[in-house]
């Protein structure tokens, strides 16, 4: 067995660009893996709904080209989870291009393995008839319609599919894989050395948003895994991990402060140890990866629910802010009329009152103070573009002459700053999947692909 | 005793998501005197959540003391799933401000 796992992360997030000079840093201690993390569900259903990436094209070749030059000179392999940000197949075939094309740039050559998690809808309707599929967190229950309406479903795999790799092709350099929980990247060279699982796995869960676990937070950051403990530091010198901010950053996030549930198992902290090492790493100990008795695959999809198009305007009158509230049920009721032809559930109206309760919504607790200006936003989604703009548009003009109580301002009631008026925001998502997924097989809906560049 | 609010005395104080469907609060300490302190005022309890945010006490997912961090944590359902139609914090992270302005003892 080997003495220690050293794990380079050049940053939580693939395609955002990290500091050059500390991944260099990085580089000359010698690290067996280079490990990055591309995915995330933080920034909406949209990625998913439609298949858009989270980064764009330039910005992964900016990232991947960097850990493909060290990957080619020094032999160091690179792992990236998530690919695209969605971890669909097509945004795993998407960085296959990237990789072949930057390889034939620089004449490179790699021992790629692809993975693969897209789910088959109808395999998902079989499970879901046997009962193997149930709600992750406050989710209602999953359906064949939902299922249907997802434009892509993707399972978040496990470490499984990782060790198959490596088990099978020591000599890989580069694996891309879809869907991945987040850690396995990090995680995976030591639970294939036979590491303690629950050490390998909070090193993955504290390293898988780069040196956010820092102070100040930053990029690139650095693991040592050994038997019985592991440490991070950042590279930038600038930064440190100090015990409270590593102990801060396994909360980040996470539904639970320390049983961490993932594909498999749960990484149970209530016993673990953070001691600060040096003024800039800190030594962690005493974390535990219980297995769970069925194994578990999240299932993540969207669906489409319609287009949008908003108005955005101000308000300064403080007489008509005073009936904001009336204007508005005012506006909503004049247009529901004016479009009597169309079902009112076809379409909604949301008002959003920034300066008054825009950012909390129904959890503002402060309901009654005066605000000097307000900002308002309406959303319209309907099931076209078209529709969308042409309510909001009636709308607009309808709050722009709304007469209200006491109005002495009769020229227009409120101020915009952009033309055109009214904005076509396009296709709005809602994730409709985000259950789990019994298996009797961690590698069950996964798939994979070796090639050389 | 001196009132202060526990934004005053809180390392971090934060709202993000955990997931798509659910929002976490996060309450870390400056210390473990402060940590242990405020423990044992016990004050910074479920029905507390379930008043300043409006919601029933058995639909708080999480609420933990974590010793390791000197933090609390808590977890509740979001409004709506994350970044659909009427979304207003596609984070989650400006929901923490009720619990900024919780009055606590100290001296």
């Amino acid at each position: 067995m080997k003495e220690e796992i050293r794990v380079l992360t050049p940053a939580g997030m693939l395609g955002y660009g990290f500091p050059v000079k500390w991944f260099r840093e990085g580089l000359s201690r010698n690290p067996d893996v280079i490990a990055i993390d591309s995915g995330s569900t933080d920034s909406g259903p949209h990625k998913l709904g439609t298949g858009a990436m989270t980064c764009s094209r330039e910005a992964y070749i900016k990232d991947i080209s960097l850990m493909l030059e060290a990957c080619y000179e020094k032999k160091i392999p690179v792992f990236i989870s998530s690919a695209g940000g969605d971890g669909s197949d097509q945004h795993v075939d998407e960085f296959l291009e990237i990789i072949k094309g930057i390889a034939r740039e620089k004449g490179y050559h790699f021992k790629i393995a692809a993975i693969y998690s897209n789910v088959d809808k109808s395999y998902l309707k079989s499970k879901l008839k046997e009962g193997k599929i149930s709600p992750c967190g406050p989710v209602p229950e999953l359906t064949e319609e939902e299922i249907d309406k997802a434009t892509t479903i993707v399972a978040q795999m496990g470490v499984e599919p990782y060790l198959k790799v490596l088990r099978e092709q020591r000599e890989i350099d580069v694996i891309v894989s879809g869907r991945t929980y987040d850690p396995v990247p990090i995680a995976a060279l030591g639970i294939l050395e036979g590491f303690d699982p629950g050490l390998c796995w909070h090193m993955g869960k504290i390293m898988e948003c780069g040196a956010i676990c820092a102070e100040p937070a930053g990029k690139n950051i650095f693991g040592i895994l050994r038997k019985d403990h592991f440490i991070v530091e950042p590279l930038n010198p600038a930064e440190r991990c100090t015990v409270a901010s590593v102990a801060a950053h396994t909360l980040y996030e996470k539904t639970h402060p320390f049983l961490l549930p993932g594909p498999g198992g749960i990484t149970d902290l209530s016993n673990t140890k953070f001691e600060q090492m040096d003024e800039r790493s800190v030594r962690v100990t005493g974390s535990k990866f219980i297995p769970s008795e069925k194994y578990t695959l999240k299932l993540e999809g969207a669906k489409k629910v319609g287009y949008r198009s908003i108005f955005i305007a101000g308000v300064r009158d403080p007489i008509e802010i005073e009936h904001m509230d009336e204007i508005i049920e005012r506006v909503k009721k004049d247009v529901e009329e004016y479009f009597s032809e169309i079902p009112k559930d076809s379409y909604k109206m949301i008002f959003h009152l920034y300066g008054k309760n825009g950012v909390m919504g129904e959890f503002e607790p402060v309901k009654d103070f005066k605000p000097l200006e307000l900002c308002v936003i309406l959303e319209v989604t309907a099931p076209t573009q078209e529709l969308a703009t042409a309510i909001c548009s009636r709308a607009r003009t309808e709050m722009l002459h709304s007469p209200y109580e006491g109005r002495i301002a009769t020229a227009g009631n409120i101020a915009f700053p952009f033309t055109p008026l009214e904005i076509p925001l396009g296709i709005v998502c809602e994730f409709n999947v985000y259950h789990l997924l019994e298996v009797e097989d961690p590698l069950e809906v996964i798939r994979f692909k070796y090639l050389e560049v | 005793m001196k009132k202060v609010y526990l934004k005053d005395i809180a390392k971090v104080l934060r709202s993000k998501n955990s997931g798509p469907f659910e929002m976490t609060l996060d309450i870390i300490f400056k210390n473990k005197e402060d940590y242990e302190k405020i423990k044992g005022l016990g004050i910074i309890n479920e029905d507390l959540i379930s008043r300043i945010y409006n919601i029933d006490r058995e639909k708080i997912i999480t609420f933990v003391y974590f010793d390791a961090a000197n933090a609390i944590k808590i977890t509740i359902p979001r409004l709506r799933p994350q970044g659909t139609v009427g979304e207003t914090d596609m984070h989650a992270a400006q929901q923490h401000i009720p619990l900024m302005f919780v009055e606590v003892p100290w001296e």
